[in-house]
């Protein structure tokens, strides 16, 4: 078990010749991803990396099954690629883009009413199950198997955390970074309540950042309705307020959304919170110790 | 990207809302003749900076005379206005916005967001006019009146018409609420805005000629649409901005000044902000916050490199990179690259790690320069924090 993906996932890419997909469609089938083909309009009927490559996502899919997308797509026609995901009745879609008009997912987010298309991202690294399948851009060398579920907004900051998991002996479940724009497919509360659902994780780590209710609000769910320890950590304490770090959705606008705020709040919860970012790793094992968790 | 308070009036009348007839002035001389083509005997002079709090920090003159209307803008032309939002430095007025002074009977308050929560835009409004609405919201909550808006369906009269009531907008104002609300919708939508506020919204004149009109008007619109928005794309005033970010902003990457001495190249904005805490937790003081993206080629690198090392307190610079879309390889070549072209003194502590980070180490190690390294996010700030404080 898992969340979101697995090794049954049949995967396509959208925009599979470019650079990047291609990089990381190799990455991802070295790891044992199964990727049955892709989609670029225009190249359909072609063979890519020994794979099939389709004109539209509907095509891909009637072909080859796939329920699963990386959607490598330039953010003006990421919104765009997206839907045809949803309409070609992919389970799974993740977009990779940084950089998509906020319009644009407004738009995308009303399209999906009364769809059960889940959209991981966009502006994100994308999700992995160790050992199983990849979907996105992340190093997929510095996670292990393991038990403990990871959810981030920033993807370089999952890395991290990451790391130093893997260098503690700890493992991964499934990594999913929901990506750090201000209108996302898929929040925190969807995210944990996967992990809840999911026998193989046992643990729960949140990496989220300054501006925004989202990580309260996911903390306050969290204590009613998770039954594995949550740890946290909230980047940006030194950041100035007021200013946009990078993400868009990094923006301080009141006092309740500093990362100081938020860890507090997080806290107050009942929660584990990591006040340090270089000690992710450590405040996880010793929640597990605590808790009479198996390292794993 | 922000714009000047006289640049949305303007787009807001061309998409039919009710603004004050006025224009722009870049001297005084030319504010007064303005003021002359105008009429009237009163007008108002206003400051054009994109920072708020304007009125409080006395760049909007009430004036009763052409003389005055010269100088008023004598007075604010060329002149540094300190606001609340500005910083102690204030912000140089280029220019000045001279209108016509309207009788003004109440005020309220407008503003259109894509909020976060909804995920769509949504109408805030209130009968407190004129006031910070930050304030508003904390003090008198049941004074605001919100209203979310189906992109699919567009904002609806009935929404409107909820609205004017809830704020004691009635008779024939209420139709006039509905037209200039739905026309600030379709300016949002079509021109990718992700913030309107109209602050205040006033009722002017009085008895039977009592109409609304927007007094002033803040916009802010979305980076990442400007490629579809050539209108307001010429509207983006570079002087507003910090030089140096606008010229990170030139080379794809995300920079901000801050005051301490530590250089910081990052790839990710949580990570660049966890590198900035680290630092921080260490007991040093980062210099500022780079985000180089992701696909950094080793030019980037380099302009990184550069931008960072314009800042004359940068002591020693921290290189942390966390390599998914990245490639260790790159960063490294790129890093090699800004030490022979820019002949960098400072010591440079560098920790990589991810995609292709074995190469990268080989390609750092090899190049016989004296660079830092660090296995982790840790020692990389505790190493960077010890050299600055010798």
């Amino acid at each position: 078990m898992s969340v979101f993906v697995n090794k049954h996932s049949k995967v396509i890419f959208q925009g599979f010749t470019g650079e990047h997909a291609t990089f990381h469609a190799q990455d991802a089938m070295r790891i044992g991803t199964n990727v049955v083909g892709g989609v670029t309009p225009g190249k359909g009927g072609a063979t890519h990396l020994g794979l099939p490559v389709f004109d539209t996502v509907a095509e891909a899919v009637a072909a080859t099954g796939a329920d699963v997308s990386a959607v490598f797509v330039p953010p003006p026609f990421n919104a765009d690629a997206l839907m045809e995901a949803i309409d070609a009745g992919i389970k799974v879609a993740v977009t990779i883009a940084d950089g998509i008009p906020v319009h644009d997912m407004v738009r995308l987010q009303r399209y999906r009413v009364g769809r059960d298309t889940i959209i991981i991202g966009p502006n994100t690294p994308g999700l992995i199950t160790p050992g199983e399948c990849k979907v996105g851009i992340m190093p997929s060398n510095i996670y292990r198997k393991g038990n403990i579920g990871i959810v981030s907004r920033s993807g370089t900051l999952n890395y991290e955390a990451t790391e130093q998991l893997t260098a503690l002996g700890l493992g991964t479940s499934t990594s999913v970074g929901i990506g750090g724009d201000p209108v996302n497919g898929t929040d925190f509360v969807t995210v944990l309540r996967a992990f809840e659902a999911d026998p193989e994780t046992e643990v729960v780590v949140m990496i989220g950042e300054i501006g925004g209710p989202q990580e309260v609000a996911a903390a306050r769910w969290a204590k009613e309705n998770l039954s594995k320890p949550l740890i946290c950590f909230v980047a940006g304490v030194a950041a100035p307020p007021g200013r946009r770090m990078g993400h868009a959705g990094a923006i301080i606008s009141n006092e309740a959304d500093t990362a100081a705020a938020k860890m507090n709040s997080i806290e107050e919860l009942g929660h584990y919170v990591a006040r340090n970012p270089a000690q992710i790793g450590e405040t996880v094992l010793n929640a597990m110790r605590e808790r009479g968790i198996a390292v794993k | 990207m922000n714009i000047h308070e006289y640049q949305a009036k303007e787009l807001l009348q061309s998409f039919g809302v009710p603004v004050p007839v006025g224009g722009v002035a870049f001297n005084p001389t030319q504010a007064r003749q303005t003021a002359e083509e105008l009429g009237g005997s009163r007008w108002v002079v206003k400051a054009q900076i994109h920072a708020g709090g304007r009125g409080k920090a006395g760049g909007v003159r009430v004036v009763d005379s052409l003389d005055e209307v010269k100088k008023a803008a004598e007075s604010l032309i060329g002149r540094r206005l300190v606001t609340h939002q500005t910083g102690p430095e204030g912000s140089l007025v280029q220019r000045v916005w001279v209108e016509q002074a309207s009788q003004i009977q109440k005020e309220f308050y407008l503003g259109m967001v894509i909020d976060r929560g909804t995920q769509r835009i949504t109408v805030i409004a209130s009968s407190e006019g004129g006031m910070d609405i930050e304030e508003v919201a904390r003090v008198t909550p049941d004074k605001i009146v919100k209203e979310v808006i189906d992109p699919a369906i567009g904002l609806r009269d009935f929404q409107c018409r909820k609205v004017a009531t809830a704020i004691g907008l009635k008779g024939k104002l209420m139709p006039q609420m509905v037209k200039l609300m739905k026309a600030i919708y379709r300016c949002m939508r079509d021109k990718d805005a992700l913030q309107g506020e109209i602050n205040p919204l006033a009722v002017v004149g009085g008895g039977d000629e009592a109409r609304l009109m927007v007094l002033d008007a803040k916009f802010v619109f979305d980076d990442n649409a400007l490629y579809r928005q050539k209108q307001i794309t010429e509207m983006r005033d570079l002087a507003e901005e910090d030089p140096k970010e606008v010229e990170a902003s030139s080379h794809d990457l995300n920079y901000i000044a801050l005051d301490g001495n530590i250089g910081c190249i990052v790839n990710g904005a949580g990570l660049a902000m966890a590198t900035l805490d680290a630092i921080s937790l260490h007991g040093g003081s980062p210099a500022n916050f780079l985000d180089v993206g992701g696909g950094a080629s080793p030019e980037k690198v380099t302009n990184a490199c550069r931008i960072v090392l314009e800042d004359p307190n940068v002591k020693c610079i921290l290189v942390n990179i966390f390599a998914g879309i990245n490639r260790c390889d790159w960063i490294a070549k790129g890093l090699i690259q800004a030490c022979e072209s820019l002949k960098i003194q400072v010591p440079l502590v560098v920790r990589l790690a991810g995609t292709n980070v074995e190469e990268g180490r080989k390609i750092l190690d090899e190049s016989g320069l004296a660079f830092i390294t660090a296995e982790n996010l840790d020692s990389a700030a505790a190493k960077a924090v010890a050299i600055v404080k010798g």
